[in-house]
């Protein structure tokens, strides 16, 4: 039954390599996906580049669907799988910020360790700022901490919003997923022809 | 769709990256086997931030035991770098190492857009990160912890998170044109 309790299974140091192992094909997998250069992050924005959106739902699907198998075979337990909890408010303004820094700055803090590890300059001065951002939140929440911890609603999935089976959920999510696929790919086509247009080649 | 034809970086001819649903699915896989083993998704800025935490607690331990969110993770005897997410940080940047040697992709360089400098590109990036930093810490998580991790396992608050994200750097992206394009 998982999930496991890897520090009791294979003790702390043993449990350590393997948290280590899941961190470097992290790692690994975000480099060779482009997420280490800005340029291409950013790209999804400008529809010039969809890698962003394209490995990024792909992920979750892949992600989604297994974990949802597993649960359904009763292999594993979603009670004992860690589920974000939801403060609505904070993680939505959470979020709008985050989106500012994104587009202001190329990377999310992960891609920005990558970069930072392939040597390239302006993930290091992300990576900077990104410890700099984290500090000053540790200095400066206390003196929001009603709103921080405002509009909690626990552990709560789509399916309690929605009031649907999970099984319909997971399919919304594909089919989902599928649309901005070929939605974003419809846009960037449209938007190449129409450079095309304008410099008459 | 494209599904199958691969992304070539338009800038320099250098080894081409994985094509983008072949990198999802390894990453959703890789997502999926995190869950079966420990119970919890992927991370990063929570690890940043218990390297931060450490720093203070070395530096003003007292102030650490005063100030309650730090408490939490370096009051007393708690050893804020004791976390699997902090492991798992240290992971990922030496696993971003590999890749990058092995597809010749270690090169001191500042990525940006024609039509800025570097200083101001490097500007940008710690202002950006700055924001994105302060913005994770206030929503519990960033695109790793909040958006993967959440978003697979159906969470509603990263859901909303996630198109926060997206949201805003979109309507913001038309102003900022400029630097990246």
């Amino acid at each position: 039954m998982f999930p496991l309790n890897l520090p009791e299974l294979v003790s702390p140091w043993g449990a350590n390599l393997i948290y280590f192992a899941i961190g470097l094909a992290f790692g690994f997998i975000l480099e060779s996906a482009g997420f280490g250069d800005s340029r291409k992050l950013a790209g999804q924005f400008y529809f010039k580049d969809l890698a962003v959106l394209q490995v990024m739902f792909t992920a979750i699907v892949t992600a989604m669907l297994l974990v949802f198998w597993a649960v359904s075979l009763g292999w594993l337990d979603y009670e004992a799988i860690w589920v974000n909890p939801t403060y609505l408010w904070p993680g939505i303004t959470g979020g709008l910020i985050m989106g500012v820094g994104f587009i202001v700055g190329g990377f999310c803090p992960g891609t920005s360790l990558v970069s930072l590890a392939t040597l390239k300059l302006d993930g290091a001065f992300f990576v900077l700022g990104v410890f700099t951002g984290i500090f000053v939140f540790g200095e400066t929440v206390e003196s929001f901490s009603d709103f921080y911890n405002s509009s909690y609603l626990g552990r709560l999935t789509l399916m309690d919003v929605f009031g649907l089976d999970t099984g319909v959920v997971v399919l919304m999510v594909v089919v989902m997923a599928i649309g901005m696929f070929a939605g974003g790919a419809w846009v960037r086509d449209r938007l190449v022809l129409a450079k095309k247009e304008e410099t008459g080649t | 769709m494209a599904i199958g034809k691969t992304d070539v970086d338009p800038t320099v001819d250098r080894p081409v990256y994985w094509n983008s649903y072949i990198a999802g699915a390894a990453l959703g896989v890789l997502l999926f086997t995190s869950f079966l083993l420990t119970g919890n998704g992927l991370g990063a800025s929570g690890g940043i931030q218990r390297v931060i935490v450490a720093i203070e607690d070395l530096v003003v331990p007292s102030y650490v035991d005063r100030t309650p969110n730090l408490a939490t993770l370096a009051g007393g005897d708690r050893k804020p770098l004791n976390n699997w997410i902090v492991i798992e940080i240290l992971g990922a940047l030496v696993g971003g190492f590999l890749s990058g040697l092995i597809h010749r992709r270690l090169r001191i360089e500042t990525r940006k857009g024609p039509r800025i400098s570097k200083s101001t590109r490097w500007a940008m990036a710690f202002l950006g990160g700055a924001i994105m930093g302060y913005g994770a810490r206030l929503a519990r998580g960033c695109t790793s912890g909040q958006a993967l991790s959440g978003g697979c396992v159906l969470s509603a608050g990263s859901w909303a998170f996630m198109l926060s994200i997206f949201a805003s750097a979109y309507a913001l992206a038309y102003f900022l044109r400029k630097a990246w394009n």
